[in-house]
């Protein structure tokens, strides 16, 4: 029985873990004077306010709202499409979809950055639209894993044939069959890539530095100013994920209960 | 009966997709490699040779890999016996879990870092609560340095180690405890003799990728200790940057370097993950 306590002890050790950097971060958002003791002072509003009422703040959270999001309406509009063709009609080369999918996995923003400067720097195309491309590519695992496990959860191809068979134009057969099967994968995919890209740092810091203020920049720029405004930004980033990651649930889980029965 | 669609159409399905990842991934690298062969003068070795006897950026190598080792094995041993624990949770239980630490995979980089400060920067929480207490050993503790940055390496190791480790121990099946039990095993004698052997390249599989995972990491470290600290992701970084002066052609052979380690890895990781996975089935 001494085996299990100790998995218990590291069980607990691994979720307080998790939980206290963000439970401390979150207080701190709302703590009124907390430099000498040990819990706050009091508790406020007040930073959250003073954030909402900064106009830089509102203006980075549009441009990595606009950034994040577009990056993700474009993988769906081009990503998607090439999946379906690829894993319907062309399923022998599948493989090499999976391996573009580990390599983007593993090259860490870092390097790509040292290519699409060398690359794209000098030939004077306005650098956000190099990092948005970028961007499309990145979510290329995320998209694919959802396209894909959803195709793989019906029999898409008897479903199109079936469908034409029983009469349905090929436009309807995809969007009205295949479309509303895969679509519960397809957007907890792109809640995930969304989430992944408004946290994304390396690439918009390196490759075009603070001329497109995204809220990551805005929050390493206050980090060493105002601890308690950090603070804030960093609650509502927490918010925002926390809120994605329970869509993404609720959806994954729906799906899966779909299928089932 | 298979519906087809013309060779057109499918071509114009796949080839924006194809040209995206040409233009913002494969051209790039490709030009990197490239450019870390290159000098003012054509063809040179010179930066990998720089590489190789400027101790700096060895010392950057080391300190990146040893980091990087460390925190993988730390996040890989917790979560082992934390999954194990998970286990007697019932399904719905275990699931709510895996959303919390799924959320708190995506908690990384500045926020991170910034969560740390708020933790145990110079007025942290427990920077005060022991300084209170009288506590002395965050005396020697910087967070502005390795055992800071270790301990936010852990921090985003920990949810990846879990949500990788969790399905190959879930292919654990109870019959073969049972069957061993039955047999006369102890629960000691069926981990280190058929669960462990079993899991054992996927947990292999699972080492490569946190330490990939790890290798090029960026943002926290950067943000904590705003290049000072000497590791490869930061190196790169201040080299394309111009931090002190830009040096593409050396940042590109570097990154190289960097890239090959992780292929290596994640080759590592799939070729082990896929002998799992068809030792459970």
């Amino acid at each position: 029985m001494k085996k299990r306590g100790l998995a218990d002890f590291f069980f607990l050790l691994l979720v307080g873990y998790l939980l206290l950097p963000v439970l401390a971060t979150m207080l701190y958002a709302f703590a009124t004077k907390w430099n000498k003791t040990i819990l706050p002072e009091g508790l406020t509003f007040k930073w959250l306010a003073t954030l909402f009422q900064d106009t830089e703040f509102i203006q980075a959270f549009g441009r990595s709202v606009l950034l994040a999001g577009g990056a993700v309406s474009i993988a769906l509009l081009v990503i998607v499409p090439a999946i379906f063709v690829i894993v319907l009609y062309f399923p022998k080369y599948e493989k090499w979809i999976q391996m573009a999918v580990v390599m983007v996995y593993s090259f860490p923003g870092i390097i790509l950055a040292v290519g699409l400067i060398r690359v794209y720097s000098k030939i004077g195309i306005p650098m956000i639209f190099v990092v948005l491309g970028a961007y499309v590519v990145g979510i290329l695992p995320y998209i694919y894993q959802g396209t894909r496990n959803s195709l793989r959860n019906i029999d898409a191809r008897q479903l199109l044939d079936a469908a034409q068979l029983l009469g349905a134009s090929k436009r309807q057969a995809f969007t009205k069959i295949l479309l509303p099967t895969v679509y519960p994968g397809l957007f907890a995919g792109a809640l995930l890539s969304f989430s992944v890209l408004f946290g994304e740092f390396v690439l918009i810091n390196l490759v075009v530095g603070s001329r497109f203020e995204t809220v990551q920049i805005y929050l390493m720029k206050k980090l060493s100013t105002s601890g308690h405004i950090a603070s804030a930004v960093v609650f509502i980033y927490l918010v925002l994920i926390g809120l994605l990651t329970f869509v993404i649930a609720i959806v994954t889980k729906r799906s899966k209960g779909a299928t089932n029965l | 009966m298979v519906v087809l669609i013309s060779k057109r159409q499918s071509i114009a399905w796949l080839s924006p997709f194809l040209v995206l990842l040409l233009l913002f991934f494969l051209v790039p690298l490709l030009y990197m490699l490239i450019t870390s062969f290159q000098n003012s003068e054509g063809f040179t070795l010179a930066q990998y040779k720089s590489i190789f006897t400027n101790d700096y950026i060895l010392q950057g190598f080391k300190n990146s890999i040893t980091l990087s080792v460390i925190s993988a094995v730390i996040a890989l041993f917790v979560t082992l016996f934390a999954v194990y624990a998970m286990m007697k949770f019932s399904e719905p239980v275990r699931e709510k879990i895996l959303i919390l630490t799924n959320l708190t995979s995506n908690f990384s980089g500045i926020p991170l870092a910034f969560a740390f400060i708020v933790l145990l920067g110079n007025s942290g929480l427990f920077t005060l609560l022991f300084d209170k207490w009288d506590i002395d050993v965050l005396t020697s503790f910087s967070l502005y340095s390795w055992g800071g940055l270790l301990l936010i390496y852990i921090y985003f190791q920990l949810p990846l180690a879990l949500m990788l480790l969790y399905p190959i121990y879930d292919g654990i099946q109870q019959q073969w405890k049972e069957a061993a039990a039955l047999l006369g095993a102890s629960s000691w004698q069926f981990w280190l003799k058929i669960g462990l052997p079993v899991m054992l390249p996927g947990i292999v599989g699972t080492f490569s990728v946190l330490f990939a995972n790890a290798m090029g990491a960026y943002a926290s470290a950067y943000a904590l200790t705003s290049s000072n600290y000497n590791l490869v992701a930061i190196r790169i970084g201040s080299l394309i940057k111009g931090d002190i002066f830009a040096q593409p052609e050396l940042a590109s052979a570097i990154a190289v370097i960097l890239a090959v380690t992780m292929v290596t890895a994640m080759l590592i990781s799939e070729w082990s993950i896929s002998k799992t996975r068809r030792k459970v089935k």
